[in-house]
């Protein structure tokens, strides 16, 4: 079993009125099964309302499934025992960084996840230092969190993340208020966390080429999941990623273009390198 | 009819230990019926500039006028005002407030002194405009998913029918489908109805696809105010700010620099696949 394991996962919004009748419910996520190796990078795309943040929530226990079961490290969600164990192995990144500062100063903010867990003050110290530089925010370490921007709070609070080391880390949209300079380098941090301490990685996110590295996407839509395969072999299929109302990286938009224009190109251009070599090649033979 | 900026500086928490010098010195020229694209890393003052522009924040120094009316003279109708600037803020939850989806948007437009039942005809085609589907209509706002979320904020501000639009990174948390109808709906707008529409947003790809001018925001000041591909030649200088130019511009780069006989300015797909295609065929 991998260190994410669904089986059949079913979860149910219900609505009720004030006196408690129900007034609907909503099917956000159906009969999902997902296999995460421990050490990869999963990547989770869909539309608006497909059930991403719904499933991710239920891989550290806020939500619970309505029919079917989640593990995390062989940990059932469900167990109440393990409920401390899954929260520590499975860190958490959402949207809104705004409900997930709690410091007054950025440093102390981010030493909260630690400092919980009863690390020694001195490993803190380093783990706050490690962090902020990590995300590009060292900087900023006397500052009140209050006072930043959107997209600097954004980064304190994945340091934050990152300082409870922890087996595996669940991104919800990390990067959706960062400009690209942020976008990039928490992206290379996020990777440098994967690649070094091989932590586990499910990036959710809605800009195409930010998972392009990634070991496996997955595609959710209306709550179920769509495709499933390598960044190239999802990327190869632009008109079926159309209609689940998703995207190709620029590159890939740029080739697939050029393909339909009559240029012979390989399905599923991931990088400039790669397409700068493949034209570069035709140009030659011209 | 414009918006003009003399002078504009903005201090948060002056006179405090802590103040942040989020504005300094800013003069813009807004005339009317423009696409402006707002770009700058994080912490560069698009917030806080946005702000002003309706009067939510009153510069510590400096004058903004409206029309030819400074917005800050005694006796200015600030509400009026709100009425024609429409902000989008950067974080729906903010905006949203009422019990259900329909009751929120209909908020600003019965503001306004509309009655029940237009201020209902507003809504309904606000959130058409959106593509948000009649099924979430008398939910509550907070029960939705976060472009859910995104969207209803825009059609709040979509059923006031302002003159002048600003989104503050109306497509951040929608997907690439949601983006695209969404600016394409506020493309579409400008068009039939000439009101100037001003969008903060950290993607270069939508700014080069859809505006007529890019303001460039660093540590609170205008580094750069031209057309796209003026500001994005400057790629160079972007990313040393924080930004970049979008992906094309990097692969003609690469093309040219790899000794294809292709211009580097290109800054959307048409242009990149028109260039490249010319020395094919
Ligand atoms: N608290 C809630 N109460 C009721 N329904 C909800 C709630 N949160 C989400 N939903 C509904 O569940 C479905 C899935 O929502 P979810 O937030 O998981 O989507 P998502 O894929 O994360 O979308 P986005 O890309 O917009 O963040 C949507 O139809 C949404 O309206
Ligand atoms: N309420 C506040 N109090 C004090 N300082 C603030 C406040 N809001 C913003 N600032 C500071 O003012 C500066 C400009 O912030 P602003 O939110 O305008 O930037 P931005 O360009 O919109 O950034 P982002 O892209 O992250 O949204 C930043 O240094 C920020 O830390
Ligand atoms: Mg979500
Ligand atoms: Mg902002």
């Amino acid at each position: 079993m991998g260190i994410i394991k669904t089986d059949k996962l079913v979860f149910e919004y219900i609505r009720r009125d004030e006196e408690g009748n129900v007034e609907g419910i909503t099917r956000a996520v159906d009969e999902v099964d997902l296999d995460v190796k421990q050490g990869d990078f999963v990547a989770i795309l869909g539309h608006n309302g497909s059930g991403k943040s719904t499933l991710a929530k239920h891989i550290n226990a806020i939500l619970y499934p309505t029919e079917g079961a989640v593990w995390v490290d062989g940990m059932d969600t469900r167990d109440e025992k393990d409920l401390w164990n899954i929260r520590q192995e499975a860190g958490m990144v959402f949207q809104n960084p705004d409900n997930q500062i709690i410091g007054q100063v950025v440093e102390e903010d981010v030493g909260f996840g630690p400092e919980n867990m009863g690390v020694p003050t001195e490993e803190i110290w380093e783990r706050v230092e490690e962090s902020l530089k990590a995300v590009g925010m060292y900087a900023y370490r006397k500052f009140s969190p209050n006072k930043l921007s959107g997209g600097q709070k954004q980064r304190v609070s994945i340091a934050g993340v990152i300082a409870m080391h922890p087996k595996c880390i669940i991104l919800d949209e990390p990067t959706a208020m960062l400009d690209p300079n942020g976008r990039k380098e928490v992206v290379r941090a996020v990777r440098a966390l994967n690649d070094v301490e091989g932590i586990t990685v499910v990036l959710i996110t809605h800009y195409m080429e930010e998972i392009i590295h990634a070991d496996k996407v997955f595609v959710m839509d209306k709550g179920k999941v769509a495709m499933e395969g390598t960044p190239r072999e999802i990327f190869s299929q632009v008109k079926r990623l159309k209609e689940l109302r998703l995207d190709v990286p620029q590159v890939t938009l740029l080739a697939y273009e050029l393909q339909r224009k009559g240029i012979e190109l390989p399905d599923g251009i991931l990088t400039v390198e790669e397409l700068t070599q493949h034209l570069l090649q035709k140009y030659h033979m011209k | 009819m414009s918006i003009i900026l003399d002078h504009v500086d903005y201090v948060y928490g002056e006179d405090t230990t802590l103040a942040v010098h989020a504005l300094n010195d800013v003069n813009l020229v807004i005339p009317d019926g423009q696409f402006i694209g707002l770009i700058g890393h994080t912490g560069s003052g698009k917030s806080t500039l946005v702000q002003h522009l309706n009067g939510l924040i009153k510069p510590t120094g400096g004058s903004i006028y409206f029309n030819g009316e400074d917005i800050h003279a005694e006796g200015y109708d600030k509400k009026k005002l709100r009425s024609k600037v429409g902000l989008v803020f950067q974080y729906p939850e903010h905006q949203l407030f009422e019990i259900d989806v329909f009751k929120d948007v209909c908020f600003g437009p019965k503001n306004l002194g509309l009655t029940q039942k237009e201020a209902e005809l507003r809504a309904y085609a606000a959130l058409k405009q959106v593509g948000l589907e009649d099924e979430y209509f008398y939910q509550s706002p907070f029960d939705l998913s976060g472009g859910q979320k995104r969207r209803v904020a825009i059609a709040g501000v979509l059923a006031m029918k302002p003159d002048v639009l600003v989104l503050d990174e109306p497509t951040a948390g929608l997907d690439p489908k949601g983006r695209d109808e969404i600016l394409d709906q506020v493309a579409k707008l400008k068009e039939e109805t000439g009101i100037t529409v001003i969008l903060v947003s950290h993607s270069m790809e939508d700014v080069a696809k859809y505006v007529d001018r890019i303001i460039v925001m660093n540590q609170g000041s205008v580094l750069y105010d031209d057309v796209p591909k003026e500001v994005f030649k400057h790629y160079r200088e972007l990313e040393d700010v924080g930004l970049a130019a979008p992906q094309v511009t990097y692969i003609m780069q690469a093309l040219h620099k790899s000794g294809m006989p292709v211009a580097t300015d290109a800054t959307t797909i048409e242009q990149a696949a028109q260039e490249i295609l010319q020395i094919f065929f």
